[in-house]
């Protein structure tokens, strides 16, 4: 183990998938051995990757920590670093640094019916926790799952997503925005919120969790509030610009509350108690 | 506290030594019509006539650019080469004022809240703070209203106070214990005398009472908007502030090899904390005013149980548009 | 200073501006002062301790948008101004200009033609402490030169006061801060440090008020505004004083000489 918290680990690229245009999702393994065994985290956390010579950004682990011997990451293409990683080749070397911040609380979760709603390409993150929950499906009650995206060349997972919509425990509906479907889209046309409320999940037993860009949830919230999820009941993350991951940077704070630290994952009445500062 | 007596001239000749036994000093020189921290050879770059040096000593444990590690790319594969904290220089800083020693405090709550920061703790470790007690001051001042005074020993190793012949000297450490005991001859008895006597009188500005208890229910207030107006929005205060931390990270590259480099940033910047997408959640100018002063006054003693503020006055002095923190502060107390 | 404040006074009762930007007494010399209301008014002053320029608040869009401004400049704000119009960055409509001469008579400027009518006439205020750096510069061997600005801008800790000092400097996303390519290195060291301000220089040519506000602007006391005195000359011997050709920066002929590129 290193002592220097901003040395990354070093990780090679097993396994890349374009998922969409300017979408890629790498498999990473650890390079030392030590650190593949030991390496820990839970559904909700994040790290710093780094390509060496341009940077580092940060993504959450998108894989689920059931699934061990590596971690997952589903990035786009948008600045220096992400464009810097898309060059690079399976069997490269790329560095880790993680994971960081809070966890989505799954064991308040045993016993509960969940509802997974994500918009474009924050399904990264809720992907991590649909698995983790899937691996350990005698937990949890009814499991639903809306994604939604611009158009159907967006999705991201598209496997995964024939995978949970093909399974008899998950209730998958997707669906893109008017205009993004093809001839052949057999899913949903539609923006996420008012296809949540066509979906009118029960909020009883029920945890909504939301994932998307911020008018999205600006949109999803109120019709969570007419179905009659108490605030409490829903959970999502925030992102902010973050440099350190570790809190001293000085960049991701939302009042007094750190982004890297305190969150990623906060709920809503986590979320109504800090400033608009996000 | 073990106290003792220093001469002017043992004083320098005591630098010196230290300087010969390999200790780095980093300490304030003048030049024009500033003064400033160098490394310096010999203790007659010394110059201590000023009231404050233009930048705090944070560079010393937090430098402007610091090499975080290395690496080394060679086809596809890659060789990382940690930060070495063995290589950094065991250093004395003399002559910082009690507001600059206490200015390490916050610092290090910064750096060291719950995850420990490597580099800054290396230069930590290996640095003495000889402090000067201050024995005048000017209208920019405010540590006696932020619980400093101008011979706190807070935060310092040693403290020297000038007095009538020499100096007096307090040993606050035992890190500063072992720098005297090195070379005790050079030292002679307490003088006894009134260190109050010989200090600058710098009246309370605000009360600080008030100004916690309000200041950390003022996120909505408008007071931000009337005091950023003239703000321009550079970095000055962020850079010469002593407890002033937050940085950048970035990549120093020439061909396949190349540093990670940590280098100072501000909140005062109005691309500071804007997202790869455009959108920025503090946009404008008062939004980033009042992110300077909550995280000093509200968030830092919230999380860490420091405030980020000693009262140096240095962002006032450096502030071209006169952004004047004692009398802000003071307007937020008596809101 | 009664007259300024009379005028002032006159522009809020008559309800012709929203807003005034002046200076207002400061904690050692005046300081930028935003007046809102007749009342404010009264606190304004105007006198030869005043620093900086304040047409870098016309750009500043929080401040001012959508907002009847009046403004008190000095001869080199007004410089800044006309420059401002120059590059559409003004609105004449939204704008009352109280220019304040060296003598300290008030004369207010009905858009940029009269700006630029009173600068034809009016010479700059002499900066002989300015001129004698640049002659003692002009005197260095290149390599004494060379040593002289790598001791100043060695200091330099990019804060880029200078820059936010600067009226000219209004753009969104300077340079230094685009990272594909990475121009500047955006980190303090001596030479990225000159790679800053060589870059801050070129951009002003033609441009540049040479008001001076960037040196007086830094904390660290780096006589960078000799670095703009200087082009400003280099910029008149070279290709002439201001006329309608446009700026140095922005335009060019086909035939240019283009020797310095190799």
């Amino acid at each position: 183990m290193n002592d220097n918290i901003y040395l990354p680990h070093l990780v090679t690229i097993e396994k890349i998938t374009q998922e969409a245009p300017g979408v890629k999702t790498f498999r990473l393994k650890f390079k030392d051995e030590e650190t593949a065994k030991n390496f820990e985290f839970k559904a909700g956390q994040f790290g710093e990757y780094s390509a060496f010579g341009e940077g580092e950004c940060t993504f959450c682990i998108a894989s689920s920590p059931t699934r061990k011997g590596y971690i997952e990451c589903t990035f786009r293409e948008a600045g220096k670093v992400t464009s810097a990683l898309a060059k690079l080749e399976e069997g490269q070397t790329m560095g880790f640094r993680g994971p960081f911040g809070n966890t989505f609380p799954l064991d308040e979760w045993k016993g509960k019916n969940l509802v997974f709603i994500a918009g474009g390409i924050a399904l990264p993150p809720m992907r991590c926790v649909i698995w983790n929950v899937l691996d350990t499906r005698e937990n949890f009650n009814n499991i639903s799952i809306l994604y939604g995206a611009k158009s159907v060349a967006d999705l991201v997972y598209k496997h995964e997503l024939k995978e949970w919509e093909e399974r008899s425990d998950v209730n998958l509906v997707t669906t893109v925005d008017p205009g993004g479907e093809t001839p052949d889209w057999k899913g949903e046309i539609g923006f996420v919120p008012s296809v949540l409320e066509k979906m009118n999940p029960s909020p009883k037993n029920t945890i909504a969790i939301v994932c998307g860009p911020p008018v999205m949830i600006k949109f999803t919230f109120p019709v969570l509030d007419k179905l009659g999820f108490q605030p409490e009941n829903i959970y999502t993350t925030l992102e902010n610009r973050m440099k350190c991951g570790v809190g001293k940077c000085g960049r991701c704070n939302v009042g007094s509350q750190y982004v890297c630290k305190d969150g990623p994952v906060f709920s809503r009445v986590q979320l109504e108690a800090l400033p608009a500062e996000y | 506290m073990e106290k003792k007596h220093i001469s002017q001239d043992s004083l320098k000749v005591w630098l010196n030594k230290m300087g010969n036994d390999g200790q780095r000093i980093f300490a304030p020189v003048s030049k024009g019509d500033k003064t400033d921290f160098k490394y310096i050879t010999s203790a007659d770059e010394i110059s201590l006539d000023h009231i404050q040096t233009t930048q705090s000593a944070k560079a010393v444990a937090f430098p402007r650019t610091e090499k975080l590690f290395s690496f080394e790319k060679n086809k596809g594969d890659v060789q990382l080469t940690d930060f070495d904290a063995e290589s950094v220089p065991y250093t004395v800083v003399f002559g910082i004022h009690p507001c600059d020693a206490a200015g390490f405090r916050p610092l290090s709550g910064i750096f060291n809240w719950d995850t420990k920061d490597k580099p800054f703790n290396a230069h930590i470790d290996r640095t003495t703070l000889i402090s000067m007690s201050c024995t005048q001051c000017d209208d920019y001042c405010f540590c006696t209203s932020v619980n400093g005074s101008p011979g706190n020993t807070e935060g310092s190793d040693i403290l020297l106070t000038p007095i009538t012949d020499g100096y007096l000297v307090e040993i606050v450490t035992e890190k500063g214990k072992n720098l005297v005991d090195k070379y005790i001859d050079l030292f002679g008895a307490d003088p006894n005398i009134n260190k109050d006597d010989f200090l600058a009188k710098l009246p309370v500005k605000f009360n600080l009472e008030e100004l916690n208890t309000k200041i950390s229910h003022m996120f909505e207030s408008e007071v931000w908007k009337q005091q950023s107006e003239r703000c321009i929005g550079c970095g000055a205060c962020a850079f010469v502030c002593p407890t002033c931390a937050c940085f950048d990270i970035q990549e120093d590259t020439k061909g396949n090899s190349g540093n990670r480099l940590r280098c100072w940033d501000s909140c005062g910047f109005s691309l500071f904390t804007i997202h790869t997408s455009g959108h920025n959640p503090r946009e404008i100018q008062s939004q980033r005013w009042r992110q300077r002063l909550l995280h000093k006054f509200s968030y830092m003693p919230e999380r860490l149980s420091v405030r980020g503020c000693t009262g140096c006055g240095r962002c006032s002095r450096a502030c071209p548009v006169d952004m004047n923190l004692s009398e802000h502060l003071t307007g937020i107390a008596e809101l | 200073m009664s007259e300024l404040i009379n005028k002032v006074k006159e522009l809020f009762d008559k309800e012709a501006i929203d807003l005034f930007i002046g200076y207002e007494e400061g904690s050692r010399r005046p300081r930028p002062f935003f007046a809102k209301n007749a009342t404010d008014a009264t606190k304004l002053v105007f006198d030869d301790r005043c620093q900086g320029n304040l047409a870098v608040y016309l750009t500043r869009k929080d401040l001012v948008r959508g907002k009847r401004v009046g403004i008190s400049a000095s001869y080199y704000a007004l410089k800044s101004i006309s420059q401002l119009f120059n590059e559409n960055q003004l609105n004449k409509d939204l704008l009352t200009i109280i220019g304040i001469g060296s003598d300290g008579n008030l004369s207010v400027f009905e858009g940029q033609e009269q700006i630029k009518a009173y600068l034809k006439e009016t010479p700059p205020p002499a900066k002989p402490e300015d001129d004698e750096l640049v002659s003692k510069i002009n005197a260095m061997s290149p390599a004494e030169r060379w040593e002289f600005w790598t001791d100043e801008l060695s200091k330099c800790f990019k804060c880029y006061a200078c820059r936010a000092a600067c009226p000219m400097c209004y753009c969104t996303k300077c340079i230094v801060e685009v990272n594909r390519p990475q121009w500047i290195q955006p980190w303090a060291s001596t030479l990225g440090n000159m790679e800053w301000q060589i870059n801050r220089v070129m951009h002003m040519a033609g441009r540049c008020s040479d008001c001076g506000s960037c040196g007086t602007a830094c904390p660290l006391g780096i006589p960078i505004h000799l670095l703009t005195h200087k082009m400003k000359e280099s910029v008149l011997a070279n290709f002439g004083g201001d006329d309608e050709r446009g700026n140095v920066l922005s335009t060019f002929k086909p035939e240019d000489q283009e020797s310095f590129i190799l």
